[in-house]
């Protein structure tokens, strides 16, 4: 169960990563929500995993620990917030820059990139 | 308590000028010596309790946890300083009123020279370690503030900025040395720490103590190598050279060695450091004074070369040559800032300092002329004046150490030099300006200065006739305080008189007047012989040195920093990569000793979704909508796994967010592109991040597996067990939130309340291309609000709103709280926005978001309020249990105002992102449909 479980905050930590590393502004905040997924579960992982065990006094013998899960639930609303303030702040730079790209530029290629393409475009239309 | 009371008033003092600024120039400077002339007066009032070696102590804790509290005393080191701070400092500000002209802004100039004088105070009165680094940088800043006085000149900014980038740095120097000292005697309380000099030697910190702590001094006085920046800092109005670059900042450094003589001196690495720096700087500065054609100029090569001398005396280790360093503080003060005060009047009558134009003045400034002669006859060390007794004694100790083993008589040898060199400098400043010829076109015809323009000068140098005719009467027993406080033992006997006898010293000083006297006549062949050496100038090496500093700089910023996102992500990313993996490497194993909890389908299945949904979401993130899609079923398992771990409240939260992230998404897509290129960058670049984010993925879960794995000691016995009995709920997470960690909580709502703020702040007059039809060319359906999705959400919302009532009050002993049951209410809320758009909401909820996040804010500061009343913490929660007829037994606890708050800031930030980014869309929309 463990490993199931650090399986999954695995893949979320790396998705998210590849996903912050786009371009444009919408698959990085995707990979932003991704990767603060993957956080919030690494913490909640810290108090260990528990199955059936009491979150409340009384009920069981077991309890779950609880100080993680009182660190994550504010770390999910704050993360949440975070979320939304990327969002609109994307919104806001692409009507105040006139596009979508992370860096404010058109393309966030460098001109070799750009040539390879336009290279390779050339040689497709060559080939027709 | 009086020594408080010297350091507070010139602090309140700092604003008098400020006030009094409308009142005329007079009544500014009057206002302006009001607070030192107290602090004066209550000085004087511990004259005898001082003399006698009393010690004011003041105390006053601060952080009393950190051991920082603020420590004042006043000792016979500290009454001699703050005299000359005070009593000079009035002069100054006198002297100030007549030197500043109509254009400067005199109130700032006496703001600035008071914070100066509080900083000074600051430094001789703590008795605190960092309490007195704190006032040292504090000079430093507020002498930048002075000496760029006149900021429109080139000259002027660039020496402040030197003086401040060369003190500032061995302030930081000075800093590391006190710490160090703070860890060795593991307290930083100065008299304490001043009788364990036994620990300090023995402890291997010593050398690099001492290292620090010379910088420090050697650079705030000016030593050499560092003398360079006082010439420059010349560049101040010259009330402020008289005050700072002469009487006081500049023997900050002989303070701070004479403080700590009794803890750092008396070993062989202290003698030989501080005497030949100070020899050096001795013969250094008085050998370059002797071709300054600036009368400022000389004045503080001159000045560099009587710190000299102190440092030496400091540096012979004998007592009486402490003595002396002390005794010629205050003859130095004294005549220097006198001849300062000269130097400005002359500038200012005559509209030049240049030597060279400067001849004659005596038959057109009698007076000034006089009393500048008579401080610079003390300056050359002439008998009947107050340097020539301190000289004296310096010579004599010169004669009585054995520093340098058997070349120690180099160091009477070179002190005669030096005071030979003094003698013909001091010469040059009498004859060349007063006498000489006729002055030589000058800007304007030289007259007496205002009459109490030269009243600081006058009583400056009665004093230094005072104090060389009448020595002991007039400073005996302060110079005898000050000396007992600097040894710390009893004084070994001591005389002053004018007249000691026919001795060698007084053979030195006759030797060092004929062939000073000598220099000068004879001074044409030493200009032509030094004229034939490049003249070094120091600020050139400075501002290279500061330009190639920048250079490199801006180059690592550059190269770090090239303005894409991208490129900062990455090399943070990998950064980070490079730190975490280092300590996985030195892992054994990955697998700890836990016991593991066996898997099942259940499990199997929901992680498999997890992995799935996670690819698509990166699959599709090009097609935008089906990202979201993926990412929504993402969530939801992350909020099944919270549930199946047994963290219900985390379940509720995630899923009530879950439901917000995805509307607010959603949002945002009607305004951001709906699809991405596919290919948006080039396939290396792709590869590329693939392999990081591979790699971190895998260091992350196997952080992870790792940690699951291990046994876990926790801290949460203390909340399950304090729990019921202190916060008087059963639900742990809860009482955690609003009680045990409820400052922590109280921070991150005002995070949430600003952030949405910000949002707010950030949709403000934005101008929003309004898409008509979406990417594939497909028109928004102009029916934007649904009948059927109006009438269920009407109808649902009283359910929803009772739900999260009912998840509210039952938080504080079951799931639930004020952050859960106000993301279902704005949920509630926001579903009517969705089903009937803004402008209906607003008729029927005109409710002001940023008002609910205010008051929610206020709610739960003031519940922490609260506790004060009755004599708690802030936040400490009360509760009690109460019986009604009909509902049975409840309990009422503090936490649930606290929880309101919580619950109101949640509610006011939800809607105030998304009800003003919806607001826009609709709006639009439909003046877009009027058209």
């Amino acid at each position: 169960m463990e490993f199931s479980f650090a399986l999954g905050v695995g893949f979320l930590a790396g998705a998210g990563v590849f996903l912050m590393l786009r371009g444009q502004t919408f698959p990085v905040i995707l990979g932003l929500t991704l990767l603060s997924y993957a956080v919030n579960l690494f913490l909640f992982a810290s108090g260990r995993l528990m199955i059936d065990g009491a979150a409340i006094l009384g009920t069981a013998d077991a309890y779950s620990d609880p100080l993680p899960q009182a660190l994550v639930l504010t770390a999910i609303v704050i993360g949440f917030a975070m979320t939304a303030f990327v969002i609109i702040l994307a919104i806001r730079a692409r009507t105040d820059l006139g596009n979508d790209q992370v860096d404010g530029r058109e393309s966030s290629l460098t001109n070799g990139e750009l040539l390879d393409r336009k290279y390779r475009k050339d040689v497709k239309e060559a080939k027709r | 308590m009086n020594v408080f009371w010297i350091l507070l008033l010139p602090i309140l003092g700092i604003m008098a000028p400020l006030l009094a600024a409308r009142l005329g120039r007079s009544a500014c400077a009057w206002a302006t010596a009001v607070a030192p002339f107290a602090a004066l007066v209550i000085l004087m009032q511990q004259t005898n309790g001082v003399f006698a070696g009393q010690v004011d102590a003041f105390s006053m804790e601060w952080i009393p946890v950190l051991g920082l509290n603020v420590e004042l005393h006043l000792d016979g080191l500290a009454y001699l300083f703050a005299l000359l701070i005070l009593g000079i400092g009035l002069l100054v500000i006198l002297y100030a009123r007549y030197y500043l002209s109509e254009q400067d802004s005199m109130p700032k100039f006496y703001a600035y020279l008071m914070l100066f004088m509080v900083a000074m105070l600051g430094i001789v009165l703590s008795n605190n370690l960092i309490q007195l680094w704190f006032f040292w940088e504090l000079t430093s800043i507020s002498s930048f503030l002075l000496i760029s006085f006149w900021s429109h000149r080139t000259d002027a900014r660039k020496g402040a900025r030197m003086a401040l980038t060369i003190t500032g740095a061995g302030g930081l120097a000075l800093l590391a040395a006190l710490l160090m000292i703070g860890h060795v005697t593991g307290t930083y309380q100065l008299d304490e720490v001043l009788g364990m000099s036994d620990v300090v030697h023995a402890s291997g910190y010593y050398p690099a103590i001492l290292v620090l702590f010379l910088l420090g001094a050697f650079t705030k006085s000016a030593q050499f190598p560092f003398h360079f920046w006082l010439p420059h800092a010349m560049a101040a109005p010259t009330p402020v050279s008289a005050y700072l670059h002469s009487a006081t900042m500049v023997k900050a450094g002989i303070f701070l060695m004479a403080r700590f003589f009794p803890l750092l001196a008396d070993t062989d690495a202290w003698f030989i450091v501080v005497s030949l720096t100070g020899m050096a700087t001795l013969l250094v500065g008085a050998y370059t004074a002797l071709f300054k054609h600036d009368l400022k100029g000389l004045l503080a090569y001159s000045t560099i070369s009587h710190l000299g001398l102190i440092t030496l005396l400091l540096g012979l280790g004998s007592q009486l040559a402490a003595i002396a360093a002390v005794f010629h503080v205050i003859n130095h003060a004294i005549f220097k800032a006198s001849l300062f005060m000269a130097a400005g009047i002359i500038d200012h009558e005559s509209g030049t300092r240049d030597m060279r134009k400067l001849n004659g003045l005596f038959k057109y400034m009698p007076i000034t002329a006089t009393l500048a002669m008579v401080a610079a006859a003390s300056m050359a060390g002439v008998p009947l004046l107050n340097g020539f007794l301190s000289k004296e004694m310096m010579f004599a100790e010169t004669l009585n150490q054995y520093t340098l083993g058997a070349l120690s008589w180099w160091i009477p040898l070179l002190a005669t030099v030096g005071g030979a060199l003094s003698v013909a400098y001091s010469l040059r400043f009498m004859h060349d300006v007063f006498f000489n010829g006729e002055p030589i076109g000058l800007p304007k015809t030289p007259h007496e200065p205002p009459r109490y323009m030269r009243v600081p000068v006058e009583v400056l140098v009665v004093l230094c006739l005072l104090v060389g005719i009448f020595p002991q009467f007039v400073v005996g027993d302060l110079l005898n305080a000050a000396s007992s406080a600097v040894l710390q033992t009893r004084l070994p006997e001591f005389h002053l008189h004018i007249w000691h006898g026919f001795n060698v010293p007084l053979a030195m000083s006759a030797v060092a007047i004929t062939v000073g006297s000598m220099l000068y006549i004879k001074r044409r062949h030493l200009f032509h012989f030094q004229g034939q050496f490049n003249e070094m100038d120091a600020k050139m090496i400075f501002e290279g040195l500061v330009q190639r500093t920048v250079r490199v700089a801006t180059a690592i910023q550059n190269w770090l920093d090239t303005d894409s996102l991208q490129r900062a992500m990455f090399l943070l990313l990998l950064l980070a990569l490079a730190m975490v993996s280092y300590p996985l490497l030195s892992m054994d194993s990955v697998e700890g000793s836990r016991p593991q909890i066996p898997t099942n389908w259940v499990v199997t299945f929901c992680t498999g979704l997890l992995i799935v949904s996670t690819i698509l979401t990166v699959w599709w993130s090009h097609r935008r909508l089906r990202a979201l899609l993926a990412l929504s079923v993402v969530g939801l398992v992350v909020s099944i796994a919270f549930a199946y771990f047994s963290a219900p409240d985390l379940a509720l939260t995630q899923l009530s967010v879950e439901v917000v992230t995805i509307l607010l998404f959603l949002l945002a897509l009607f305004f951001l592109p709906q699809h991405s290129p596919a290919l948006d960058s080039s396939l290396r670049k792709i590869v590329r991040d693939l392999g990081i984010a591979a790699m971190f993925g895998s260091v992350v879960g196997t952080i992870c597996y790792a940690m699951l794995t291990r046994p876990l000691h926790s801290i949460s016995e203390f909340f399950l067990a304090n729990s019921k009995s202190g916060g008087g709920g059963t639900n742990v997470v809860n009482v955690i939130l609003v009680d045990f960690r409820g400052f922590d909580t109280l921070g991150e709502i005002t995070v949430l309340g600003i952030a949405a703020l910000g949002i707010y702040k950030l949709l403000a007059r934005i101008t929003l291309a309004m898409p008509t039809a979406n990417s594939d060319g497909i028109p928004w359906s102009k029916e934007s609000h649904p009948v059927l999705l109006a009438l269920i959400s009407q109808s649902l919302l009283p359910l929803a709103l009772l739900v999260s009532a009912y998840i509210f009050l039952r938080g504080h002993n079951m799931p639930g709280g004020g952050f859960i049951a106000g993301l279902i209410t704005a949920i509630a809320l926001i579903q009517q926005y969705v089903a009937h758009g803004v402008e209906w909401m607003k008729q029927r909820m005109p409710i002001n978001y940023q008002g609910l996040i205010a008051s929610g804010l206020c709610i739960a500061i003031l519940s922490g309020v609260g506790s004060w009343f009755f004599g708690h913490n802030f936040l400490k929660t009360w509760y009690d249990y109460f019986y009604l007829p009909g509902i049975g037994k409840f309990e009422l606890a503090s936490a649930m105002v606290f929880d309101l708050g919580v619950y109101l800031t949640v509610i006011g930030a939800t809607l105030l992102i998304l009800a003003n980014l919806g607001k826009m869309t609709t709006s639009e929309r439909l003046r877009g449909g009027q058209e």
